[in-house]
């Protein structure tokens, strides 16, 4: 198979096999799962919820949106449909109609009439209204480094133990007002429900899944290597494996040979001139809008170890991912403009913070950092840039103004550190390093 | 919007409005507290000027910081300035009626408002807290060190009020510089604006100064002593001040104690006094300035509301303190840390809406950033909803000159005139205009020339009464300008959280069964 003698299906199944003899079988009351970007988290998440229904056990789902219930859901009904499944959904929040086409998922707003199911699903949320109910023996938390430590507390009296599913990587939870004052503690509400777990049950058992399925091999080891340097990870296909391909050859302009890039080695760089812009910069906006525009026109192709057949790239297999939300909102303007649709069955394009957990073919990426005068712990955040580099299965286009390794070296990371707060490696200054390192050697400069 | 706002602030040479009305509550006669920190030891106090009467603030001086006795003679003094005033508020009760969740209760008519200058004052507000709510008074035989009785309950006060402070929009405890940023942009940086004497310089420069002008001077000018005309507002002091002026005085104190003279000594004293006095008077005025400035403003319509949680939230700690319950713990638990996040965060939510409806220019701020937006109504059609007994559900096409950032189904809120809630809609539409399509004249005369930018669909969902008609004036007519707002007017606090008691195991259990932490082991290089 692979020159290493590396086997990314069956080290896969070693993981999810030691996960599954924990959380059935072990003594523990949690198991934590680690998950890089794209390795099967959903999978394991159905597949232990049909292991644990079928030990005869009765268990709880917690996610974080309800995006990811119904998705959840639709999952495990779509795996095993005679499984007794409960939607437990807000009143003024319906589940996705998806549901509907599973006769076994029951859905409702109380969890009265769900206790019966084998699996019952909801958001973190809505969990934490419940109230007065026989704990469940098992549960299963997705997302749970996004989840903050204070829903945890809201919802763990649910359940007696529970295997716990996440990615350390991305975004951490934040809260809209200052919570320095329980920094340090172990309990402190605005952390990650993982680091207050780990922290009063240090003897917990911790698993990792080693091989990342969605990530391309062009793109695996740069992610791994800049978000995750302790836990490294590799990809599940080889190079050669998948393959982005153009119908039209392209015009010579900038916009085609940044996709040409990209489609030669999984990564592109888009360089505008250097300058300090507002944050919907228009010239950046807009060439995010040609590149998606070209990479529509042009005919895309993707050929990938799923299927023996091309597969057209169209709209919804792309996504625009940006830090802020009006400069998503000004990215969409533009896309309309251009003639692109975008929103539901178009590009998506949104926020690092909505697209977490969501896969694409092709990716376009406006730089947090572009343009700006600053660096601050937002832009610099590691997760956000984390979110924005792995998002693909083909090809990652990041369009950018010159000079942000220069902006990075004037602003070295200097957030305070605090006693009993575990230092998060790598920090964002150095994983920005990393990613600007590699990326320019994929650099297309492009002038307005 | 504040980036406009601080460079007009730069182009006119003084503070710009940020506001139209004031958005936080002002007591009738707040209680200002000016304290000033020795340079070099954290939590020893030089002196303070606290009082609510303008005219004859009361001047606490400790003479040798370093020295400990003096130190909480000045903690009794500052008790027994604080403590009255406390006092004078907490037997002064209304009734609350009771309610569907709670029975009747009463809630002092007014509670004491702290103001100090500046954010370092407030940090040190809750340091004197910390450093006081344990100490041991000379009720306690066994105490070491005794204090005077009244000490610890004002560490208790103290620390309930910075600790108040960390809720968005509270009043109880305040600093004049976050209350005057709130309300004015200057033309300097945030930090800059820490400077109370800078912020004044901007925002109310002198006769015949410029806002720039009259900052600088109060940042860096020096009289011919090289002291500062407006000496920093404090806690911490002057350089200058504090190796030129103040440490002789103090040698002169120590040498007249040492020489156990009284004469000496007093007038030792005396002249440390004069030194902290003039040094806090600047600032004091100040305060007082700030206080002027902003009574002003007129108050905005939930401030009144906000300031009725202070005022629950101080009967709440006098209830405590009155029962006999311990000071507050050096931490919070895992469930009163989560539970005071959720309390903040909600509080943040409605500040954040109220500050928008009581005040247009933070409307505008949030209809810019597409949160909210304001339009003509240029259609109402009657709809009814599905169902046993069909509800008024009317569609109206709005065209405004914002972009709202709303998908279709998004929920949107309008504050009706004599409603208690806001009336819910639904976003059905949002479509950007080409620029120059014709739509028809507002009536009220809009401002004229600028392009609509958006056509918006709503499809109201509440507020017009549980007929089958519309409650009158609960659907916009034709013509009529409406705003609505993306966020909830009103928002919902969260669900309840689990008692102390049933901490869950991973959150270490309840408090008190962890095991205590053990010391780090003594190593060679430990000198305490």
């Amino acid at each position: 198979m692979t020159q290493d003698r590396f086997d990314p299906g069956a080290e896969a199944s070693a993981a999810t096999a030691a996960i599954l003899a924990s959380t059935l079988h072990g003594t523990a009351r949690g198991v934590v799962v680690d998950s890089p970007p794209g390795a099967g988290k959903s999978t394991l998440v159905v597949r232990a919820a049909r292991e644990l229904a079928a030990a005869g056990e009765q268990l709880m789902i917690v996610a974080q949106t309800n995006a990811q219930v119904d998705d959840l859901a639709d999952r495990l009904a779509t795996a095993e449909p005679t499984l007794p499944v409960g939607r437990l959904h807000g009143a003024d929040s319906p589940p996705d109609p998806v549901l509907d086409r599973h006769p076994e998922v029951a859905k409702s707003s109380s969890v009265a009439d769900l206790r019966d199911r084998a699996v019952v699903i909801a958001t973190a949320a809505k969990w934490a209204y419940v109230k007065d109910v026989e704990p469940w023996r098992h549960a299963i938390v997705d997302e749970a480094y996004q989840m903050r430590s204070d829903a945890l507390l809201q919802v763990a009296g649910l359940f007696e133990r529970a295997l716990f599913v996440g990615d350390p990587g991305q975004l951490d939870p934040f809260s809209v007002v200052g919570a320095e004052q329980w920094a340090g503690l172990s309990w402190d509400p605005s952390a990650s429900a993982v680091v207050t777990l780990l922290a009063h049950n240090p003897g917990l058992p911790q698993h990792r899944l080693p091989v990342s399925w969605r990530l391309p091999a062009s793109a695996a080891p740069l992610v791994s290597r800049a978000f995750y340097p302790y836990t490294p990870f590799r990809s599940g296909t080889g190079h050669g494996d998948r393959r982005l391909a153009f119908g039209v050859r392209g015009d010579g302009g900038g916009f085609d040979r940044v996709l040409d890039e990209a489609a030669a080695s999984g990564w592109g760089l888009l360089e505008l001139p250097a300058r300090h812009t507002p944050r919907t910069d228009p010239e950046a906006v807009r060439a995010t809008a040609a590149v998606v525009r070209r990479l529509l026109d042009r005919g895309g192709a993707t050929y990938s170890e799923r299927d023996a057949q091309a597969a057209p790239l169209t709209a919804d297999r792309i996504a625009v991912g940006t830090a802020h939300r009006d400069q998503a909102a000004a990215v969409r303007t533009a896309l309309a403009a251009a003639g692109v649709p975008a929103g539901a069955g178009g590009v998506a394009v949104d926020t690092a913070n909505r697209l977490q957990g969501r896969e694409f073919d092709v990716t376009v990426v406006l730089h947090p950092l572009s343009g700006r005068p600053d660096a601050t712990a937002f832009h610099l955040e590691t997760g956000r840039l984390c979110v924005l580099a792995s998002r693909h299965r083909h090809a990652c286009i990041v369009v950018c103004r010159a000079g942000v390794a220069d902006l990075l070296d004037e602003h070295p990371s200097s957030e305070p550190v605090r006693l009993g707060v575990t230092v998060k490696f790598p920090d964002g200054w150095e994983a920005n390093h990393a990613v600007l390192a590699h990326l320019a050697e994929h650099r297309v400069s492009w002038r307005p | 919007m504040n980036v406009l706002a601080r460079a007009e602030a730069v182009a006119q040479g003084r503070a710009v409005p940020a506001a139209t009305v004031r958005h936080r509550w002002l007591a009738q006669s707040p209680l200002v507290f000016v304290p000033l920190t020795t340079a070099g030891e954290a939590g020893a106090p030089l002196g303070a000027m606290i009082g609510t009467d303008r005219a004859e603030p009361t001047l606490l001086v400790v003479p040798q910081p370093l020295d400990r006795s003096l130190r909480f003679d000045f903690f009794a003094g500052l008790a027994a300035a604080v403590l009255p005033v406390v006092d004078a508020y907490a037997d002064d009760v209304e009734t609350e009626p009771a309610t569907r969740n709670r029975e009747e209760t009463e809630v002092c008519a007014d509670a004491p408002q702290v103001i100090v200058p500046n954010g370092a004052a407030l940090e040190y507000v809750r340091l004197l807290g910390r450093s006081t709510r344990y100490l041991r008074t000379v009720e306690d035989p066994d105490a070491p060190h005794p204090v005077p009785v009244p000490v610890p309950l004002l560490g208790r006060w103290l620390t309930h009020w910075a600790e108040r402070a960390r809720t968005p929009g509270s009043a109880l405890l305040v600093a004049m510089t976050d209350l005057l940023t709130r309300h004015w942009a200057t033309g300097q940086s945030a930090m800059e604006d820490q400077h109370l004497g800078g912020l004044l310089g901007w925002i109310d420069p002198p006769q015949g100064m410029d806002g720039p002008a009259a900052a600088a001077r109060a940042q860096t000018g020096r009289d011919r002593d090289g002291l500062l005309f407006s000496p920093p507002a404090g806690p911490a002091t002057d350089p200058v001040f504090d190796n030129r002026v103040l440490a002789p005085a103090l040698e002169r104190y120590d040498a007249a104690k040492a020489a156990g003279a009284t004469g000496p000594l007093r007038v030792a004293e005396a002249d440390v006094r004069r030194l902290v006095a003039s040094q806090l008077r600047p600032t004091w005025d100040d305060v007082w300035h700030g206080v002027d400035l902003l009574r002003a403003l007129p108050e905005g319509g939930h401030v009144a509301e906000r300031w009725k949680r202070d005022r629950w939230s101080f009967t709440g700690h006098r209830d405590r303190v009155r029962a006999g319950e311990p000071p507050q713990p050096k931490r919070d638990d895992a469930v009163t840390a989560a539970q005071k996040l959720a309390g903040r965060e909600t509080a943040q939510a409605r500040l954040f809406a109220q500050e928008a409806l009581d005040d247009p220019l933070v409307m505008a701020a949030r209809r810019l950033a597409g949160e909210a937006f304001a339009g003509t109504v240029l259609a109402v059609e009657m709809t009814y909803s599905e169902g046993r007994r069909p509800m008024p559900r009317p569609l109206l096409t709005l065209t405004t000159p914002d972009t709202p950032q709303a998908d279709p189904g998004t929920k949107a809120y309008r504050a009706l005139p004599d409603a208690r809630s806001a009336q819910t809609a639904e976003v059905l539409t949002s479509v950007p205009q080409a620029p120059g399509t014709q739509v028809p004249a507002p009536r009220d005369g809009e401002a004229a020339g600028h392009v609509p930018s958006c056509l918006v669909t709503v499809r109201l969902t509440g507020g017009m009464g549980t007929g089958r008609v519309p409650r009158e004036g609960s659907v916009p007519e034709v013509g009529e300008r409406v705003t609505f707002t993306l966020f909830a007017h009103e928002p919902r606090s969260g669900p309840a959280l689990p008692d102390p008691e049933a901490t869950p195991w991973t959150h270490g259990g309840p408090p008190g069964t962890a095991t205590a932490d053990v010391p780090d082991t003594v190593t060679a290089e430990d000198f305490l």
